[in-house]
């Protein structure tokens, strides 16, 4: 196995211009915010300047960056001090920051680009644009620090555009709660990151990247180092949406059809995968945590797949069929050095034809009066034949269609799984990709082919031309990129300077008894799609289903878990909080303050305003003092 | 003797001071007021007799010029309500209350 490079300071050039990739979206961002209905007018064309000179810098600094020799490939651009004395910002440009820069800014321009036709009715388009850009800018500034503290920041970051993103409708309670639970369940994962941050800087003292490389075994037991993996992996999951914090990613559904396709593409879903291989000197000094990593990716995989089976809201079903891909991010994620590649290599081929499947599905509900019900679609395919094609090139890509990108990437995650992480897990991901079949040749045969169940006032047409060239460029890139990246290894040997490689290649087999047992499960999958949902009716009413069918579309009770274990009870403590501070702490402060306002309007009464009731207590205080003054005379 | 003169002072306070607690009329109360400076007075000056001292005496001196100057603000004072208030008792100038 052979370890990172270290990283080397560097100055000028591209890459020491990178970090423009982060100011740029920013800079438009707050143009956007700040300028208000003053840019109304060119404020979405700004919006897409920003994250094409975004992704310009991108490929520049990319181009330096393969230039360099191998050994030399890891670059860090130091920018000013973030705490003086204790952490330094800077940028990271390697082969794996820069690739997930490429994809956020590739894919995110494509999707800017397709937003200025999906938003133009939308009187908000530019508030659209300003929160856009800072979703990017916050991502880039993620994957792009150069330690755990800036990554924190750009997470934080992300966190709040998709809060602002999927609520940004927010006249509908629905999209304002969807954007409350994704902020909240994201909470739980950040409480993960910080406590694993805290530990990181208590054990080692740094947070930069530099200073964590190979040798963290030899500062921390194995113990500290599983703790910071397993508390790393809780801040991946919820900003994952792996087990068992996935519930906010299907109602992130309420926002408009680009951010979901940024959300689950090009950004968001995808930093919990950078930030495992980010943190993988950790959790290949913790197998134990490299195992959970793995447990969740499988389990994930499985809910994923099986709630995407069951959803006939078409962006619901890709919403599972994201998690379910993410899910074999995070299985590659968790086995070292031989799956990081795959995992990323995943990861971007996803990128392309998520995108492109959530930008088509917009281009369908487009056409179709933003109806999202798939049982009302069907015989799209001839009136929109560019959204159709695409959406079917993609459909073909994420299924592990043979030479597409996604049989390559998902194939290496799978064999990878079945070489170092067991049969076990390598068969569960079959199983994963044969449901993948089945769930999204489902949405593809009741979209686009058999009967037309409309609603009475549809009238489809295809979407303008600035909405159907990204999904063009989205479908190339999901059938030549998987082929471009696993054959020859030549990703993984793009990633080794910055994430290590295993000792021995792996060789791509076309024909090797996983593969093809995959590619059976995965015919047997849409086969049994087409016959249930291509071939038959389908009723334009969801029929009740079986037991197994309400268990998938309750989301596999997440929510119901969510509601009895931590709303309830956490209702039930803020009702008895509430009941204590009235009762409790106000009626001891009230109680004490009427005792005092009732004792002295009684003593009030004894002002009478009669001078002789005066003289009577002169007198009785003389008394008392003679009094006094005798017995203390004659002690 | 010092006790007749001394048992005369307590009954001339004792009145005194029983006259300003119990009647109405300012003048009246004024008067016992009089009465009880009179009564210390009388107990000053027995007990100057009886130490052959001058303080006492001295101090019953002071007491009347005291009182005298009382009389001039008190009489003036009660003059004065009198004639705002067409009345001279004390409990009806009980305006200053809670």
């Amino acid at each position: 196995m052979e370890s990172p490079v270290e990283i080397l300071t560097h100055a000028g050039g591209a890459i020491g211009y990178s970090w423009l990739m982060i100011a740029l979206p920013l800079l438009g961002a707050a143009i956007l915010l700040l300028g208000g209905r003053r840019t109304d007018r060119w404020g979405h064309l700004l919006g897409v300047a920003m994250s094409l000179a975004a992704f310009a810098v991108a490929v520049a600094s990319f181009v330096e960056l393969t230039g360099l020799p191998e050994g030399e490939r890891r670059r860090g651009v130091g920018l000013f001090e973030f705490i003086p004395g204790m952490v330094d910002l800077g940028v990271l440009i390697d082969p794996l920051s820069i690739s997930f820069a490429l994809l956020i800014t590739g894919v995110g321009s494509l999707i800017h680009i397709y937003s200025i036709g999906y938003m133009s009715h939308d009187h908000d388009r530019r508030r659209f644009f300003a929160y856009l850009n800072l979703f990017v800018a916050a991502m880039l500034l993620l994957v792009l620090s150069d330690n755990y503290l800036g990554l924190f920041v750009g997470w934080e970051g992300v966190g709040l555009a998709s809060y602002l993103l999927i609520g940004f409708w927010q006249f509908k309670p629905s999209a304002a709660t969807a954007a409350q639970k994704a902020f909240i369940i994201n909470r739980v994962g950040d409480f993960g990151l910080l406590i694993a941050m805290f530990t990181i800087w208590t054990t080692f003292g740094s947070l930069a990247f530099r200073d964590l490389g190979a040798d963290v075994t030899t500062q921390a037991s194995e113990g500290t180092l599983t703790a910071i993996g397993l508390l790393l992996l809780l801040g991946a999951c919820g900003k994952s949406a792996q087990l068992p914090l996935q519930a906010w990613l299907l109602d992130a559904m309420e926002g408009p059809t680009p951010v979901s396709a940024l959300i689950h593409a090009a950004t968001m879903v995808t930093a919990g995968v950078y930030l495992v291989v980010r943190s993988g000197a950790f959790f290949e000094a913790a197998p134990t945590a490299q195992l959970v990593v793995t447990i969740v990716g499988v389990a994930t995989l499985l809910a994923g797949a099986i709630i995407g089976c069951a959803k006939d809201d078409i962006k619901k079903g890709l919403a599972g069929s994201t998690m379910s891909q993410i899910g074999y991010m995070m299985l590659g994620a968790g086995l070292g050095p031989a799956g990081y590649a795959f995992a990323i290599g995943h990861l971007i081929t996803h990128g392309f034809f998520k995108a492109n499947m959530f930008l088509g599905a917009g281009s369908v509900m487009h056409a179709m009066n933003d109806e999202v019900d798939m049982r009302r679609y069907g015989g799209l395919f001839s009136v929109m034949k560019i959204t159709a094609v695409t959406f079917i090139i993609g459909y073909l890509a994420i299924i592990g269609f043979p030479l597409l990108s996604g049989y390559f990437t998902k194939e290496g995650i799978i064999e990878t799984a079945m070489h170092e992480g067991g049969p076990i897990l390598g068969w569960l991901a079959v199983v994963g990709a044969g449901i993948t079949g089945f769930y999204m040749s489902r949405m593809v045969f009741m979209t686009f082919f058999g009967k037309r169940r409309w609603a009475d006032d549809a009238h489809p047409h295809e979407s303008p031309a600035v909405m159907t060239w990204p999904l063009i460029i989205l479908s190339i890139g999901s059938v030549f990129l998987g082929a471009f990246l696993v054959l020859g290894n030549r990703f993984m040997i793009f990633l080794s300077p910055a994430v290590g490689r295993p000792a021995e290649l792996p060789e791509f087999h076309f024909l090797s008894v996983t593969g093809l047992a995959t590619l059976a499960l995965v015919a047997a999958g849409a086969a049994f799609a087409w016959f249930r949902y291509g071939a038959a009716e389908v009723p334009a009413v969801a029929p009740r289903g079986s037991f197994l069918t309400a268990f998938a579309r309750r989301d596999l009770y997440g929510d119901a878990l969510n509601e009895s274990l931590f709303m309830r009870p956490g209702q039930w403590l803020t009702r008895l909080s509430v009941f204590v501070d009235n009762r409790g702490i106000d009626g001891l402060v009230n109680g004490l303050a009427a005792g005092i306002g009732g004792t002295s309007g009684r003593l009030r009464r004894v002002q009478t305003g009669y001078a002789r009731s005066y003289a009577l207590s002169i007198f009785f205080g003389a008394a008392v003092v003679v009094g006094a003054l005798l017995y203390v005379g004659n002690m | 003797m010092t006790t007749h003169y001394l048992v005369l002072s307590a009954l001339l306070f004792s009145i005194g001071a029983l006259g300003v607690l119990l009647r109405r009329n300012a003048i009246v109360v004024f008067m016992c007021v009089e009465l009880m400076l009179n009564a210390c007075n009388l107990a000053f000056v027995t007990f100057a007799g009886q130490h052959g001292s001058l303080d006492g005496q001295l101090i019953a001196f002071f007491v009347m010029v005291v009182a005298a100057a009382e009389v001039v603000i008190g009489l003036a004072i009660i003059v004065m309500i009198f004639r705002t208030r067409r009345s001279a008792s004390v409990d009806d100038a009980n305006l200053l209350k809670y």
